[in-house]
């Protein structure tokens, strides 16, 4: 029964990581796991199900996205793998690691706030700059090139960057 | 031969979830005649991105609307396959984008709302329509400060763009009050606690517009007469020809997909 037991954890292990490798195509940086996107992995005797959470409602990176997991888990050995959306409780970007936090200020991105602060109608957030640090900068739109990024520029160093807003 | 028109089997909760799905789509499809188009860059970005974020409400709306009627439908043929009486939208949604500020206006009286709306839908009984809403009010949180600060900016800017923000508000003030009208149907479903009651939210949605176009140095509007019809189906000649457009591939080669 332990064996058996043991068996089943490596066996979920190894589809949570096959799902877990699969990047955001806007994003390649960032694994659906540092995002908090995957939520869970099912196994039912050879057969995995794998949740995941939508990052924006029409965000068309999760059809790719859910694709993607299908691919890795056929190439890790799992027949006929099943990914399932879950609506409840809604992404937000709190979930996203600390790693992913690290490597998107690294591929000069910065990283997402806490989301307390979303709700102000206009206030003032204060972002900085992933390429040379400085706070110094401004909001160019609250909608950039993807559903989850915003255009900032930095009035420092005059570039202008990505700003992956809370949500 | 193109496609025929499908039947849906109206139930109050079918109607209620198509009524705010038929919403976000029809203004998401307003929204996205403007890319390409935009006065600028950033905006042409914003509107599309936007206008996506509705489409993918209406997409999570409309997929439960076909599971609670339980017929052959699914998501794409209550969008494509349903004609002009069969959609249930505000009017002021389908209203042509006209100039920049007639689309902006548009968008910061349906904002305004759909943020109050889908925040107090979370606590639907109805678990599906309080994921949904929970997912959706994040969305709206944005496209409300998006327009909140284009409104401010269009009023309190030169004399052309404050004309053009209060000709806006003007034309479109008599499309508000749909808002908060409820029929027979959606009343047994807001005694149920399942959907929202709209006329609990009409203060709050007030105080928003009037905070934003006080700023704008705008005015609302004293008339209080409401054209409605949009939610049993009478709609004004503009919904037909949006639905032409939008339903043009699979009406002419039904079934096609990418």
């Amino acid at each position: 029964m332990v064996t058996v037991l043991e068996h089943d954890s490596e066996l979920r292990q190894r589809a949570w990581d096959a799902a877990a490798s699969v990047v955001d195509p806007e994003i390649p940086v960032l694994t659906i796991a540092d995002l908090g996107v995957l939520r869970d992995v099912v196994l039912d005797g050879d057969h995995v199900e794998v949740a995941i959470t939508p990052t924006y409602s029409g965000c068309p990176a999760m059809n790719m996205i859910a694709l993607e997991i299908e691919v890795a888990l056929e190439r890790a050995g799992f027949r006929e793998p099943k990914v399932r959306t879950v609506l409840s409780p809604a992404w937000t970007t709190d979930w996203m690691s600390e790693e992913g936090r690290r490597k998107l200020h690294a591929y000069g991105i910065a990283p997402p706030q806490s989301s307390h602060s979303r709700r102000a109608l206009f206030g003032e957030q204060a972002v900085t700059c992933p390429q040379c640090g400085s706070g110094n900068t401004e909001v160019l739109s609250e909608f950039g090139s993807t559903s989850c990024k915003a255009l900032w520029r930095c009035k420092s160093c005059r570039e202008p960057f990505d700003y992956f807003k809370c949500h | 031969m193109p496609a025929a028109n499908i039947q849906v089997s109206e139930t109050p909760l079918v109607l209620y979830a198509l009524r705010r799905a038929d919403d976000a789509l029809i203004l998401g499809h307003r929204l996205s005649e403007w890319c390409g188009h935009a006065p600028m860059m950033e905006e042409d970005m914003a509107l599309s991105n936007i206008a996506l974020d509705l489409i993918g409400q209406a997409r999570e709306l409309y997929t439960y609307a076909a599971k609670t009627e339980d017929k052959d439908n699914d998501e794409d043929k209550l969008a494509y396959l349903r004609d002009v009486r069969q959609y249930r939208n505000l009017l002021l949604v389908e209203q042509p984008n006209g100039d920049f500020a007639q689309t902006l206006v548009r968008q910061f009286f349906y904002s305004a709302f759909a943020d109050l709306y889908w925040r107090a839908m979370m606590t639907s009984r109805d678990a599906t329509l309080a994921a949904i809403a929970a997912k959706s009010e994040k969305e709206s949180a944005y496209h409300l400060r998006h327009a909140s600060e284009w409104i401010i900016r269009l009023g309190d800017g030169t004399d052309e763009s404050h004309q053009r923000a209060q000709a806006a508000i003007d034309h479109l003030w008599a499309f508000t009050g749909e808002m908060f009208a409820v029929d027979e149907g959606e009343r047994a479903l807001i005694h149920a606690g399942i959907a929202v009651d709209p006329g609990t939210l009409r203060s709050r949605w007030l105080t928003t517009l009037s905070d934003v176009v006080g700023e704008a140095t705008l005015r609302l509007p004293q008339n209080d007469w409401m054209q409605q019809g949009g939610r049993s189906g009478r709609h004004s000649e503009h919904l037909g020809h949006l639905l032409s457009e939008l339903q043009s591939m699979q009406r002419t080669f039904p079934g096609q997909t990418w």
